[in-house]
C-alpha cells in the first residue's frame, strides 16, 4: 500500500465533500442544523428558568375568602394564574392546550370557611367542592398541580403557620448546592452523536455507484492502485467527516447548554465510539452500493440500514431495548449517554462492554461490506 | 523504430454466459507500434482492451505485454500502461488540473514531475484557460481531451485508446491525432480502437479487423487496400463485415 495513493483518493473524497452541495448538506449541515432544532425545541435556551404552568379560575363565590385563595395560587411560583368568567371558556382553553388546569371556586366557598372558623367542629353539611379540571395529557400537571392547590386551600383556611406547625426537630441552614439541570435536550444529544454517522451509509453508496456507472473505478482499476488502497482510503475518508461532524455537534450543542459530565479521555471514547459507527456505516454503504444499479436507487436502499439505526439506537425513545442491541448506533449513544450524561468512568465495564460490541460490528460489517463489494459491486 | 513483440495475445477466448466476446484472437503487436483495432459494433474491441488492461479476465488463453502475463502479473502491467477509456471517466466535482494530478499521485510520481507534466500535458490539448474550472462545466470535446490526458500524465510506455475520437470537433479531433503521432515518435506502443476508417487508414501502422470476437483480417493498411482492390480501408472494412447494421452486446 502505498500512502501517495491514499492520501490522493481522501483529497478526492474531501474535495467532493467541500464541492458538492447535497453531501456537504447530508453530512455537516443537516445534524448542525438538528442540533439547533433541538436546542430550541427541547429546552437547552431557558432551561434554567423556572418552569410556569398556566391555570385558569372560575371565581363563581368572589369573596373575601376566595380572593384571599387566589392571591395564595398565585403566590406559588410555578402557578401562573388566569381568571375567567365561566367555566366553558375556561374548559375549552384547557381543551386546546392553553391551560394545564382549571379550578372552580364554587359559590358558598368563603361562607363555609366562615362557619368553620367561627366553629371547627361544624363541617358536616357546610363544606364545599373545588371542582379541579387537569390536562390528562400530562403526567407532570396530575403530579404537580393538586399540591399546590391543597396547598394553597390550607393556607387560605388555617393561615401560613399551619404549613409548618411546631416541631422538636428543625432543619438547619440549607447549603445550595448548583444541581445538574437535565433538559429533555441534552437526554436527547447523545443520540445525535450517533444519527449524524449514519447518514454515511448513503453517501457512501451514491458515491460508489456513481463512480462506478462512470466508469471511474473502472479506471482506477487500470493504475497500480490495489483494491485494499481504494477501500482504506475510503474509510479514512469516512472517518475524518466523523470526526468533524462530532466536533461540529459538540460545538454546536455546547454552545447550546449542553455540558458533557466527563474528562478529556472520556471525549476520546466518544469520539471512537461514533468512528466505530462510521465504519459500520462504511460497511452498509459498501453491501447498498453492491445491490443498487444506481447512484438514486442507492440513496432509496441505504434507508434499509439508516432507519433501523435512526429508530432503534438514536435520540428517538426505544420501547424495546433487545431489539435496539441488534444496530450499532445503539451502543454508541449507550457509550455518550454514560459518559456524557451519567458521567461514568471511562474504565466502566458498560462503557468498555460497549465499545467492544462496537469493535465487533465495526469489523464484521466492514468486513462483510467489503467482501460483497468486490465480490458483486466493482462492475 | 518497430522491432520486437510488445504485446502478444495467443488463444485468448472471452464468454460471457453465452455471448462469445473474444474468440480464439492471436495477435502480436510490436514495439512502437499504433495498431488499429478496427471492428462494428459488439466485435469485441473494447472487450479486448478491457482484458489486456486487467478489467476483465479471459476465460481462456492468455496476454503478455512487455512480457508481463495479464493474468498473473497485472500489477506490473498497470505500471506500463495508460488506458483513456471509451466513456470519459473523470471527477466532475474536480477542475481539469485536479483529475488530471490525481492521477499522477496514483502513479506515485513525484510533486514536481506532476506539477510540470500537468502543465505541458494541459497546454497541449489546449485546456489552459478551463484548467482550474470545475469540469461539469466542460463541452463534450473538452472532457474527451482531459480524458486523454489523464492517461498521460504517468508517461506510459503502452496507451490503449478507446474510441479516443468520438464526439470531438474536427480540430480536436485532428489535435488528437497529432498526439498519436507523437506517441510513434516517442517509439510508445499504441493500440487504438476506432469507428473512424479514414482515422486508423492515417494513424495505424498496421490494422486487425475483428468481427464476433473474431480477426478476420491484419495488415498494413495500404497493403489491405491493394490486395482487395478498393480505394479505402473503410471500404476493405465494409468488405469484410458487410453493410448489416450491428447493436453493441
Amino acid at each position: 500500500m502505498k500512502l501517495q495513493r491514499i492520501r490522493a483518493l481522501i483529497n478526492k473524497e474531501l474535495i467532493r465533500l467541500i464541492r458538492e452541495p447535497a453531501n456537504l448538506f447530508m453530512v455537516l449541515v443537516f445534524p448542525l442544523i438538528l442540533t439547533m432544532a433541538f436546542g430550541f425545541a427541547f429546552g437547552a435556551f431557558g432551561s434554567n428558568s423556572d418552569v410556569q404552568y398556566k391555570v385558569g379560575i372560575v371565581d363563581n363565590d368572589v369573596t373575601d375568602w376566595s380572593e384571599w385563595f387566589q392571591g395564595n395560587v398565585t403566590n406559588m411560583q410555578a402557578l401562573s394564574i388566569f381568571n375567567y368568567e365561566d367555566k366553558d371558556a375556561a374548559y375549552n382553553d384547557l381543551k386546546t392546550g392553553k391551560l394545564s388546569a382549571f379550578i372552580i371556586i364554587p359559590k358558598g366557598f368563603g361562607a363555609s370557611i366562615e362557619n368553620f372558623r367561627k366553629d371547627p367542629q361544624s363541617i358536616s353539611g357546610n363544606e364545599v367542592v373545588l371542582e379541579l379540571a387537569l390536562d390528562k395529557g400530562s403526567m407532570i400537571v396530575e403530579g404537580i398541580i393538586p399540591p399546590f392547590i391543597q396547598r394553597s386551600l390550607t393556607s387560605t383556611i388555617f393561615g401560613e403557620k399551619a404549613l409548618s406547625p411546631p416541631s422538636p426537630v428543625s432543619i438547619g441552614t440549607p447549603m445550595f448546592v448548583d444541581p445538574i439541570k437535565l433538559t429533555q435536550f441534552d437526554f436527547m444529544m447523545p443520540g445525535v452523536f450517533s444519527f449524524a454517522a449514519i447518514f454515511l451509509t448513503m453517501i457512501v453508496a451514491q458515491v460508489l455507484t456513481e463512480e462506478r456507472s462512470m466508469g471511474i473505478l473502472s479506471r482506477i482499476s487500470t493504475t497500480p492502485t490495489t483494491s485494499e488502497e481504494i477501500y482504506v482510503s475510503l474509510i479514512c475518508s469516512n472517518l475524518i467527516i466523523g470526526t468533524i461532524q462530532v466536533l461540529m455537534i459538540l460545538g454546536a450543542s455546547y454552545l447550546l447548554g449542553f455540558r458533557p459530565q466527563t474528562e478529556l479521555f472520556g471525549y476520546s471514547l466518544v469520539i471512537i465510539s461514533v468512528l466505530l459507527v462510521v465504519i459500520a456505516n462504511v460497511g452498509f454503504g459498501l453491501i447498498i452500493a453492491a445491490i443498487a444499479k444506481t447512484s438514486s436507487s442507492a440513496t432509496g436502499l441505504a434507508f434499509i440500514f439508516i432507519l433501523p439505526q435512526m429508530f432503534l439506537g438514536s435520540f428517538i425513545p426505544v420501547s424495546s431495548e433487545s431489539v435496539s442491541k441488534l444496530v450499532p448506533t445503539f451502543y454508541a449513544t449507550e457509550t455518550i449517554k454514560n459518559l456524557f450524561l451519567r458521567g461514568a468512568e471511562t474504565t466502566s465495564t458498560s462503557v468498555q462492554l460497549s465499545i467492544l460490541i462496537l469493535i465487533f460490528y465495526a469489523l464484521v460489517v466492514g468486513g462483510i461490506g467489503v467482501f460483497i463489494f468486490n465480490k458483486f459491486g466493482k462492475k | 523504430m518497430i522491432n520486437r513483440k510488445a504485446i502478444e495475445i495467443i488463444h485468448l477466448m472471452k464468454r460471457f454466459d453465452n455471448i462469445t466476446a473474444v474468440n480464439d484472437l492471436n495477435l502480436e503487436i510490436y514495439s512502437g507500434e499504433v495498431f488499429g483495432l478496427l471492428g462494428p459494433n459488439g466485435a469485441g474491441k473494447t472487450t479486448i482492451i478491457k482484458i489486456l488492461s486487467g478489467l476483465e479476465k479471459p476465460t481462456e488463453g492468455y496476454a503478455q505485454i512487455d512480457g508481463f502475463d495479464v493474468n498473473r502479473q497485472i500489477n506490473r502491467i498497470h505500471e506500463l500502461i495508460g488506458v483513456c477509456p471509451q466513456q470519459p471517466a473523470y471527477y466532475k466535482y474536480m477542475t481539469g488540473r485536479e483529475n488530471i494530478k490525481m492521477y499522477g499521485e496514483l502513479h506515485c510520481l513525484n510533486s514536481n514531475l506532476i506539477e510540470n507534466r500537468t502543465r505541458t500535458l494541459i497546454e497541449n490539448i489546449g485546456l489552459t484557460e478551463a484548467a482550474d474550472r470545475k469540469t461539469d462545466g466542460y463541452s463534450g470535446g473538452m472532457v474527451r481531451r482531459l480524458n486523454l490526458a489523464m492517461a498521460l500524465i504517468h508517461d506510459p510506455k503502452f496507451i490503449f485508446l478507446d474510441e479516443p475520437t468520438v464526439a470531438m470537433d474536427p480540430q480536436s479531433r485532428r489535435a488528437t491525432w497529432g498526439f498519436i503521432r507523437d506517441f510513434k515518435k516517442q517509439d510508445k506502443t499504441v493500440i487504438l480502437t476506432t469507428h473512424y476508417i479514414e482515422e486508423a487508414e492515417e494513424l495505424a501502422d498496421r490494422v486487425g479487423i475483428i468481427d464476433h470476437g473474431k480477426l478476420i483480417e491484419l495488415g498494413v493498411p495500404k497493403a489491405l487496400i491493394e490486395k482487395y482492390r478498393v480505394k479505402n480501408l473503410e471500404e476493405v472494412f465494409i468488405e469484410l463485415t458487410g453493410r448489416k447494421i450491428r447493436e453493441e452486446i
